[in-house]
């Protein structure tokens, strides 16, 4: 159930241009409470500029954000209290350990030591029997959820990160999801840029930029209805020389080349049984032939392609 | 019998007390992509430093290229390519003066360097980019540069240490057509990733972790025999209250969202009673199985690692 006031972030027609070059152009964007909203974006998309206008680090030339329902032409302090902005290059005092850095931070946030919320974040990131550990002895990922406990330690009702698993291995990563998941629980809301599209399936909404617009905006289901294919995965020997050899049949619109299989994207109308025969009249040996759901990226792909592609 | 690229047989590494490589063994054959996988501090780095040359192993032996790693270490330098996330292009020099720079590094000179700077431009796209600026260039063509400058010196093996961490999906799938030129090329090809959608584009994967392979196959043998329950993704109006409700269910091992579904792992025994449990609580529910990715593979097996080590009374 969802209403008015269950939004948390709004923002209208937003653009924002550096030295001549459009960063963003009239972006249109809503998070709503308990939501999980993922930007996706090739390079250069304005992922990062989009964070940082919502954190006030910049300012837009044109449009509107609101905060929590309401308006305002600069964010505010109150506001700015809601937020919590976690971005690639956040840094930690490697020097503290785990539970000064957090104290450091609730005083960053003009807020007293507050003990139970301290507790309440090391255990929620797994990260209690570690508090006196110096930040710098950490590994990767760990830093990354400090940093993450750190961003919290206000508790924020508003989440923005910008690529935060960049460079975390697999197993902090889950831990990492398990996080924004109970964060999402209690009704926080987050918005996360990612150039990884299998995080992307884990979101509410999928945000896709591209070239500083918006191309689309809607939960992963929705999107992938959006794609007009169908993914057929081969199985055969060799799949490494027939990509190469299917590659420029006109009947796929698109290849995409696996370790041991082939991914092969046919219009929507085409059916697997054209595609086998179709497949065994080339010579290939097919050992296996079926429809498996598109990704993102097939989508993500699909949609560049269809907006006039990468320059 | 052909010669394989890279052969390791118990390899190990002990730094004091502690034993960062336990007893790995690997083949690679020439044209071939291998990926390696594990958590950080499971010993894929210490692995790689040891199969180029760079660090000795502690016991086992390790051939690469036909090389020795103990005996003929200074030779293995030759006839690799290593790129890693952290790769140092220099950021004010053009794309031509690096490739210049590391083609001389690598002891190409002469006609000889030029020929190879201008193949390694047309295999890897980088024509008419010689006068940018490294610097100002969009990270995915950083990392091709970086993977031009590795393979000037035409390297039978290459290792690739998070070659692309941070790139966006575009870029990486232009890298990894990169990749599977090189492998056509005959060459042998190590890549180390993060990111286990990644490894789908790998032709064999191994696991490590503590210093121990404990998975080894193809992508789809990795889901096939490393991965014993069922994973059942449900969709349904709304995720989170019954999310709730699954968690408190015996027969349920493990559930995580996925926007608007759920996934939800059973053993196989399980998976009628959770249909009939799920029926009886009247939603619109569809509920079917699908294929783990290999990060469910890759933390089904960490988690089993940890429970044995729990058994064992060594944790």
């Amino acid at each position: 159930m969802t209403s008015m006031s269950d939004l948390v972030l709004k923002i209208k027609g937003v653009s924002k241009t550096f030295a001549g070059l459009k960063a963003l152009d009239g972006v249109d964007l809503e998070v709503r409470r308990g939501e999980f909203v993922c930007l996706v974006g090739p390079d250069g998309a304005g992922k990062t500029t989009l964070i940082r206008l919502i954190c006030g680090l910049e300012q837009a030339d044109r449009g509107e954000i609101e905060y929590f329902g309401r308006r305002q032409k600069k964010l505010g302090s109150k506001e700015r209290a809601r937020l919590g902005y976690l971005s690639q290059y956040f840094s930690l005092y490697e020097d503290l350990t785990v539970e000064e850095n957090l104290d450091f931070f609730s005083r960053l946030y003009g807020q007293a030591r507050n003990q139970e919320v301290v507790e309440r974040l090391l255990a929620f990131t797994r990260m209690t029997p570690f508090r006196q550990r110096q930040a710098g002895k950490l590994s990767g990922g760990m830093k990354q959820k400090l940093a993450l406990a750190c961003t919290l330690v206000h508790q924020p009702d508003l989440l923005l990160l910008d690529e935060p698993t960049t460079g975390v291995d697999p197993v902090s990563r889950r831990d990492f999801w398990q996080i924004l998941f109970n964060l999402q629980l209690q009704g926080k809301a987050i918005l996360m840029s990612t150039p990884y599209l299998d995080e992307a399936e884990r979101a509410s909404r999928v945000a896709l930029i591209h070239q500083g617009r918006l191309l689309a905006f809607e939960t992963p289901d929705n999107l992938k209805k959006q794609f007009a294919g169908r993914v057929l995965e081969l199985i055969t020997s060799d799949p490494q020389s027939w990509y190469k050899r299917l590659k420029s049949q006109a009947v796929f619109l698109d290849l995409q080349l696996f370790g041991d299989r082939l991914h092969l994207v046919v219009r929507p109308e085409v059916q697997v049984s054209e595609i086998a025969e179709f497949l065994i009249n080339q010579g290939v040996k097919v050992e296996h032939l079926a429809e498996v759901p598109p990704g993102l990226e097939n989508v993500f792909i699909f949609l560049i392609n269809k907006s006039g592609g990468q320059n | 019998m052909s010669r394989l690229a890279v052969e390791a047989q118990g390899l190990s590494k002990k730094f004091g007390p502690f034993l960062a490589v336990d007893h790995v063994s690997l083949s690679i054959n020439y044209g071939r992509i291998f990926g390696f996988l594990g958590a950080n501090g499971a010993g894929k780095s210490t692995t790689i430093r040891m199969l180029c040359g760079l660090l000795q192993p502690s016991a086992g032996w390790a051939r690469v290229a036909g090389y020795d790693v103990l005996t003929e270490a200074d030779r293995i330098k030759k006839v690799i390519g290593y790129m890693s996330q952290r790769f140092s292009l220099y950021q004010d020099l053009t794309v031509q003066e690096n490739l210049e720079f590391f083609g001389r590094v690598y002891g190409l000179n002469g006609s000889k360097l030029k020929s190879r700077i201008t193949q390694v431009k047309e295999l890897v796209g980088l024509q008419g980019l010689e006068n940018k600026l490294t610097g100002k260039m969009p990270s995915g063509w950083k990392q091709k540069l970086a993977l031009s400058c590795a393979i000037l010196h035409e390297p039978e093996v290459i290792f690739l240490d998070e070659p692309t961490g941070g790139v966006d999906p575009i870029s990486r799938r232009n890298f990894w057509e990169l990749i599977y030129k090189l492998s056509e090329e005959g060459r042998a090809v190590l890549v180390t990733t993060h990111y286990l959608d990644e490894a789908e584009y790998c032709h064999e994967l191994s696991l490590i972790h503590a210093g121990r392979i404990i998975a080894s196959g193809s992508p789809r043998e990795m889901k096939k025999n490393y991965f014993p329950g069922h994973l059942l993704e449900l969709v349904c109006p709304q995720p989170l209250e019954i999310y709730e409700k699954l968690k408190t269910w015996s027969e349920v091992q493990g559930v995580s969202l996925f926007g608007t579904r759920l996934h939800i792992l059973v053993e196989k025994e399980s998976r009628e009673k959770l249909e009939q449990k799920l029926k009886g609580l009247g939603l619109a529910c569809s509920l079917r199985q699908i294929v783990p990715t290999l990060e469910d593979v890759f933390i089904h097996q960490l988690e089993k690692e940890a429970e044995k080590v729990k058994a064992n009374g060594l944790g």
